[in-house]
């Protein structure tokens, strides 16, 4: 992999996505401005032999944001904070946002190779990446292959392993509790998890109901890990911190240090009145984490 | 037409609903009996058994981690009434080949239930509900890929004599080779299910595969059956199939019997269900979760639910009545929906009990069944195999 930086990885960097047919793993066309902040460019490129959108945001130095099932981070001022220092490199995964999916994509797993393509094709070099909730578990995935495509690593309450027996309940099985129970577990004030779907446009809807099938596609069974990640973990030597939110009920602090141990040499950090998402609900408190990490 | 009796073998007697969130998936086991789960087992197979003697043939499916419905093997439940009963059909309506994803057993099932009752059976396969996708853990978003998958390999097993090989997406098995083989030749009917996946219905069609809807309104129905017939066409006629409808059904002696009845089978329709399980991610396609999300769908069968009786009789999806009554809801809903060939009565549900239940079986079969036997089948009642 070269370590320098190729012009225009892109064939195509273009404000209005290309329109896909529609049918089963296909996005259907949408208007990029609805989910696509003004000053980024969003892309299409194909990796892995999957067509993927990619999305560009900021200036500076590369930085590669995995975000999790839910998106929320796409909106969030945290991404708007880090695109001041860094220029955002964002891919949606096989299935969420405008990319394709295949049938053959049923684990992040499989979405790590398309991943590892995608780092190759941009030239990019090893390059610092955050990864939330399921980001963060694909960002594992990716490093347990081949940890040369990342300088450091900052993980966000990541799923990915499984710590105890059988009948141990690591990680809250978000599909079979009730929505309220749910969010209450998610947030550490659950007030913050209220969407307005009623407001959001069709083609915003379309996506999160995507994201949302998508991640069952991936993670439903087993339940939100991969029974070999553990074992494969002992080969990521990248610089990494586990940044885990102290009210997380869906995998709770103990499970991310448990998680932690499994990585050599990463750091734990803890953030407080936080949940499962802790740059979304103490935005600062995670910026000064990661900022400190990856300078 | 063809008539089916049916009850899904509900287990009501739980503590007062309003003190329970769920009647499925997380019902603790606890509100079980097995003492009255035998009695309720017994009792429902004797109703079967009075109903072939009165003429009706049978259906029976199966359900798993709820009370609605008991019978959580339709093959040992087939198997029974491959022995006990003499003369009515016995169909599966299903086997849910997609959450139970073991073909092969289905297939050597069937074939051996087929020939204990002496080519008597026909086989549905079944999606399965929402709910089912958490008791078997099946992926929510691969459930269409795997109920078809496993049907071409049941019927290439009953259809191949030699052993082969099958290296599918979801089964992987060396040397095929099916003892024993269907009674019926190649196979028995094929029946499935639908309630808006034109895809299944295009594919069942082609197939030459009864295709079965249940409580649905008739203009629905109308749609589901019209979308069938069409690609039945455009496939050329392939042989076999036909359309099969399912209401709640109650014959009483008079209006206020039939009515009181009828509010006891309804029990069904207000089975209760947290929200995480009546539509997983991916169960419906993006475009049915966007409405979801927009707060206009809430899950196939919700709307239906919530209306009252008389609504639900104007749909057809209750019928209820005396016999002449029931009789021309029957021959209504047949003409509306451009005809359709198995009525498939649910004539148990909830508390009814075994006595009621019985009157009502035997008014329809003595005063109703003569009245609609003869509406014209849309299309041959066996699969092209079984009409050989």
């Amino acid at each position: 992999m070269s370590a320098g930086r190729p012009a225009a990885p892109f064939a195509v960097l273009v404000l209005r996505m290309n329109a896909l047919t529609s049918g089963v793993g296909q996005p259907r066309p949408m208007r990029a401005a609805n989910r696509i902040a003004p000053e980024s460019k969003a892309g299409r490129l194909r990796a892995g032999g999957v067509e993927l959108e990619v999305e560009r945001r900021g200036q500076g130095r590369p930085l590669l944001i995995l975000y999790g099932e839910d998106a929320l981070e796409l909106e969030a001022p945290v991404l708007a904070e880090l695109a001041k220092e860094h220029e955002l490199i964002i891919p949606s995964p096989p299935g969420f946002g405008a990319s394709a999916r295949p049938d053959w994509i049923e684990s992040p797993d499989d979405v790590s190779y398309v991943y590892l393509d995608l780092l190759a094709s941009l030239g990019l070099g090893p390059v610092p990446a955050i990864g939330f909730s399921l980001g963060g578990w694909i960002a594992l995935e990716m490093a347990s292959k081949d940890d040369r495509c990342f300088s450091k690593l900052v993980l966000v309450d990541p799923y990915g392993v499984k710590i105890g027996g059988p009948t141990d309940r690591d990680i809250e099985d978000v599909w079979t509790i009730h929505p309220a129970k749910a969010a209450t577990l998610k947030w550490f004030d659950p007030e913050k998890g209220k969407r307005d779907f009623a407001a959001m446009s069709e083609d915003a809807l379309i996506v999160i109901a995507r994201n949302s099938e998508s991640f069952a596609r991936l993670c439903w069974d087993p339940c939100l890990h991969n029974p070999k990640l553990k074992h494969r973990l002992r080969r990521v030597r990248v610089p990494t911190l586990f940044v885990w939110g102290q009210n997380d009920g869906i995998v709770t602090p103990d499970y991310g240090r448990a998680f932690c141990a499994m990585v050599p040499g990463a750091e734990f950090a803890v953030v407080g009145s936080a949940g499962h998402y802790p740059h979304l609900e103490q935005p600062a408190a995670f910026l000064a984490l990661a900022r400190k990490f990856l300078a | 037409m063809q008539v089916w009796h049916f009850t899904e073998m509900p287990y009501p007697h739980l503590p007062p609903l309003d003190t329970l969130s769920t009647m499925r998936v997380t019902l603790p086991s606890k509100h079980y009996d097995p003492k009255i789960g035998a009695d309720l087992y017994n009792r429902y197979l004797d109703e079967y058994i009075i109903a072939d003697e009165l003429g009706f043939n049978h259906m029976l499916n199966e359900h798993h981690q709820t009370a609605t419905c008991i019978d959580v093997a339709a093959p040992l439940s087939a198997a029974i009434l491959a022995r006990q009963t003499r003369n009515g059909r016995i169909c599966i309506l299903g086997n849910p080949v997609a959450n139970r994803g073991d073909p092969l057993r289905i297939a050597e099932e069937m074939a051996m239930i087929d020939c204990i009752c002496r080519g008597r059976l026909d086989v549905g396969f079944v999606r399965g509900v929402p709910y089912e996708v958490f008791a078997a853990n099946t992926n929510p978003t691969q459930t269409v890929e795997r109920l078809w998958e496993g049907i071409d390999l049941a019927v290439k097993a009953w259809t191949t004599h030699e052993p082969f090989n099958f290296e599918g997406r979801f089964t992987r098995r060396r040397l095929v080779n099916l003892w024993p083989r269907p009674y019926q030749l190649p196979h028995p009917p094929v029946w499935i299910t639908g309630s808006s996946d034109f895809d299944s219905i295009r594919k069942a069609a082609a197939r030459g595969y009864v295709f079965a809807t249940f409580l649905q309104p008739y203009e629905k129905v109308r749609e589901l059956f019209d979308a069938y017939r069409s690609a039945y066409l455009d496939q050329g006629l392939p042989g076999g199939g036909g359309t099969a409808f399912m209401p709640l059904v109650y014959t009483g002696e008079s209006e206020e019997d039939a009515e009181a009845g009828a509010r006891e089978l309804v029990w069904y329709m207000t089975a209760k269900t947290e929200p995480q399980f009546r539509n997983p991610p991916g169960y419906v396609p993006v475009e049915l979760n966007v409405k979801a999300l927009q707060g206009k769908f809430s899950g196939r069968t919700d709307a239906m639910r919530t209306q009252g009786l008389e609504f639900q009789r104007e749909q057809g999806v209750v019928m209820y009545g005396t016999p002449d009554q029931v009789a021309q809801q029957v021959r209504r809903f047949y003409d509306r929906v451009g005809g359709f060939d198995h009525l498939l009565v649910m004539q148990q549900a909830g508390f009814l009990d075994h006595a009621r239940t019985v009157r009502s079986m035997t008014r329809f079969a003595k005063d109703v069944l003569p009245q609609i036997k003869d509406l014209a089948r849309t299309r041959p009642n066996n699969a092209k195999g079984a009409a050989e």
